[in-house]
């Protein structure tokens, strides 16, 4: 598993106790995560749990409004707090992200040829005859059409799912280490998701770009990724290698998201829902955050934030009622008559 | 109760006029184009397709929101009266829509009580001095706290909102109810509250549901029947099961493998190329062709009919109706 090896060697991003608050309410509280070279990460989790906010604050993206603390490490140099001029050069060219809806990312009045041309004379520090050589040559790595011709269309001209590529282009105009797509194909219909999510899988192995994938949807994340962090009202509750995750989830709230998505497969079964509703942020509940819906609840929930301790050798979970895995355990089963 | 079914939509087609650039020549543009279905009493016929596909305006045909240029839609074996006459409007108390956004479904001004209250108002049910209690009963009937009616459609979260609006909806005891992606602006836990009940009232209330979605995973959690519409046109058609488990139709069979699910995935995913095609330069032929891995030089110029396949189901494919024939001819 390419996930543990590279674990040795020193992450590309580090994000260490990152916490966000908007007007004195905590939204973020408190996230450690490690991205390193060439892997892919998921971010899951319902709207307002923070997955976004999470590379927003790392990138300086957050409205002014917001008070951040704790530490974005690139490559030993520190993100949070750094001077205008620092972050420019990170944001598309170590870092780069995309959004959901790429038709409003996108220019409407500009051609889509000079809108690529522009990052890549910013991060790519290319100019004239070569950019727009380099600008068809991505457009032919993202699986655009006729690429030469769309240099000059504009975005209203092209589909949505094409809209995305373009986006993708433009994103890998910097040769970023980084792409982080929020959300890259909530808008798109399922057949073009499909497209777009095996192009950023592509892209990723034959550049060895890390890819950070945030999505509210577990499928595409299994899909897509290596490693997930399961995300609640502003805290990782899970992470795990994707495979171990979806085939046996730890904490409650994973387990209750798997269970409220109806399976395509098998036999019919009424759905699980989570019961309850996700706590507003300036009205978290004592403790576990997820404890006023759990069914595994006690009292001691209640008492503190439980910590995401590692459960077993490379899976940690932020539950006290789920067992400590670490240590295998050789007391065989008891038997009930 | 009538032996007719519940809705029967016949060979209903909608075209758009659509002009290309300022001084372009306008162009038909076929939004549905000959779709039939049936939606029994008490049973859940899910309507699945891309954006573009046409179920939203096939919904919209469905409930006489807009007439249909071809065909016609039956109520309970009756045409359904043009809409905005009195009869339409008398008998739209009989069949209700549930929208995807609630917040854009229910008034900001209104109290969530006063918005499932004017429902009994409109058509006159009950006394006057009855109808808060009768809304009352309503909301708790889909999970709402009387409490809960006070407050206003900011106050609520997603998953409230739309268990208000399917308490509005139900208010008039409606035999149909459309329901166009009522599930997909909600997060996944919230989602299946709101399939769980609206499972739960069309046991309780034998209810025939039109169930349009994108998504195939709620689809077939509800639906007993299922239709894949593709540029306007029921491509396939079937019981659930077997349609979501055994696709017949290369279009069905791409979009099970796109769904995304996790955990291992049982087969492997089919990527289409090329997108869905513009309604308004629709391909020759089986309007699927440039994206079908099975296209042959009859689907370019032959458009396929939708028949039954000897297990039931309709599809219209010319290569899954010749492998059937092969093997019966074999057998």
């Amino acid at each position: 598993m390419t996930g543990l090896t590279s674990r040795e060697t020193s992450p590309l991003v580090a994000i260490r106790d990152l916490a966000v608050s908007f007007d004195g309410v905590k939204v973020l509280h408190g996230i450690d995560l490690a991205i390193h070279r060439g892997e892919a990460v998921g971010l899951v989790g319902e709207s307002g749990c923070g997955k976004s906010v999470t590379w927003l604050a790392a990138l300086g993206l957050l409205p002014k409004k917001a008070t951040i603390s704790g530490s974005v490490m690139l490559d030993g140099g520190e993100l949070i707090g750094a001077a205008p001029a620092t972050l420019d050069s990170v944001r598309g060219g170590r870092i780069a992200m995309i959004f959901q809806d790429p038709a409003s990312a996108l220019n409407p009045v500009i051609k889509l040829g000079r809108q690529v041309g522009e990052a890549l004379a910013l991060h790519g520090g290319l100019s004239g005859k070569a950019i727009r050589a380099e600008a068809k040559r991505l457009f032919d790595l993202v699986g655009i059409p006729d690429a030469a011709r769309r240099l000059d269309a504009f975005p209203h001209e092209l589909s949505g799912g094409q809209n995305q590529r373009v986006m993708i282009a433009m994103a890998l105009a910097g040769k970023p280490d980084i792409l982080v797509a929020d959300e890259p194909t909530t808008a798109l219909d399922a057949t073009i998701q499909a497209q777009i999510l095996e192009l950023l899988t592509r892209i990723r192995r034959e550049t060895n770009m890390a890819l950070v994938l945030i999505s509210h949807d577990l499928g595409v994340i299994s899909e897509t990724c290596d490693r997930v962090c399961v995300m609640y009202a502003g805290r990782i509750i899970e992470t795990a290698a994707s495979e171990a995750l979806f085939a046996q989830p730890l904490h409650p709230y994973t387990q209750g998201l798997l269970a409220a998505l109806p399976p395509l497969e098998g036999v019919r079964r009424r759905l699980v829902p989570v019961e309850g509703n996700v706590p507003e942020p300036w009205n978290l509940p004592p403790g576990c955050s997820f404890a006023p819906r759990c069914p595994r609840r006690v009292e001691a929930c209640a008492m503190r934030v439980p910590l995401l301790a590692p459960k077993t050798a490379d899976r940690r979970a932020a539950c006290i009622m789920t067992p400590s895995l670490a240590q295998p355990q050789h007391r065989p089963e008891p038997v009930y008559a | 109760m009538s032996s007719a079914p519940l809705l029967q939509v016949r060979g209903v087609a909608r075209r758009y006029a659509m002009r290309r650039g300022l001084l372009g020549r306008s162009i038909d543009v076929r939004a549905v184009d000959g779709v039939s279905l049936t939606v029994e009493h008490g049973r859940t016929l899910g309507l699945v397709g891309e954006s573009g596909s046409g179920k939203s305006t096939t919904g919209r045909l469905a409930l006489g929101l807009e007439p249909p240029d071809d065909g016609d839609v039956m109520f309970k074996g009756a045409p359904i009266p043009p809409a905005g006459t009195l009869a339409w409007r008398q008998l739209r108390a009989r069949m209700q829509m549930i929208y995807q956004d609630p917040l854009g479904a229910l008034d900001r001004r209104l109290s969530i009580l006063e918005q499932v209250r004017e429902p009994y108002d409109v058509h006159g049910l009950g006394e006057a001095g009855e109808r808060d209690a009768m809304a009352t009963a309503l909301l708790q009937a889909v999970g709402l706290r009387a409490d809960q009616g006070s407050r206003y459609p900011h106050e609520l979260s997603g998953g409230q909102r739309q268990r208000a609006v399917i308490a509005r909806a139900l208010a008039t005891k409606p035999d149909l109810l459309v329901c166009d992606e009522p599930v997909s602006a909600l997060d996944v836990s919230i989602q299946a509250q709101v399939v769980n009940l609206l499972v739960d009232l069309q046991q309780e209330l034998g209810l025939g549901l039109l169930f349009i979605s994108h998504d195939l995973k709620v689809i077939r959690q509800v639906s007993h029947r299922v239709a894949v519409m593709y540029l306007g046109r029921i491509v396939e058609e079937g019981d659930a099961d077997l349609l979501l488990a055994s696709p017949a139709h290369p279009y069905t069979e791409a979009l099970v493998s796109a769904s995304p699910v996790p955990g291992r995935r049982a087969r492997p995913r089919i990527v289409l190329q090329g997108d869905p095609p513009n309604p308004a330069a629709r391909p020759s032929g089986c309007a699927f062709h440039p994206r079908c891995h099975a296209a042959r030089e009859r689907c370019k110029v032959e458009s396929p009919r939708l028949l039954p396949l000897p297990d039931g189901r309709l599809t219209a494919c010319h290569v899954a109706h010749d492998q059937a024939n092969f093997l019966k001819a074999a057998s």
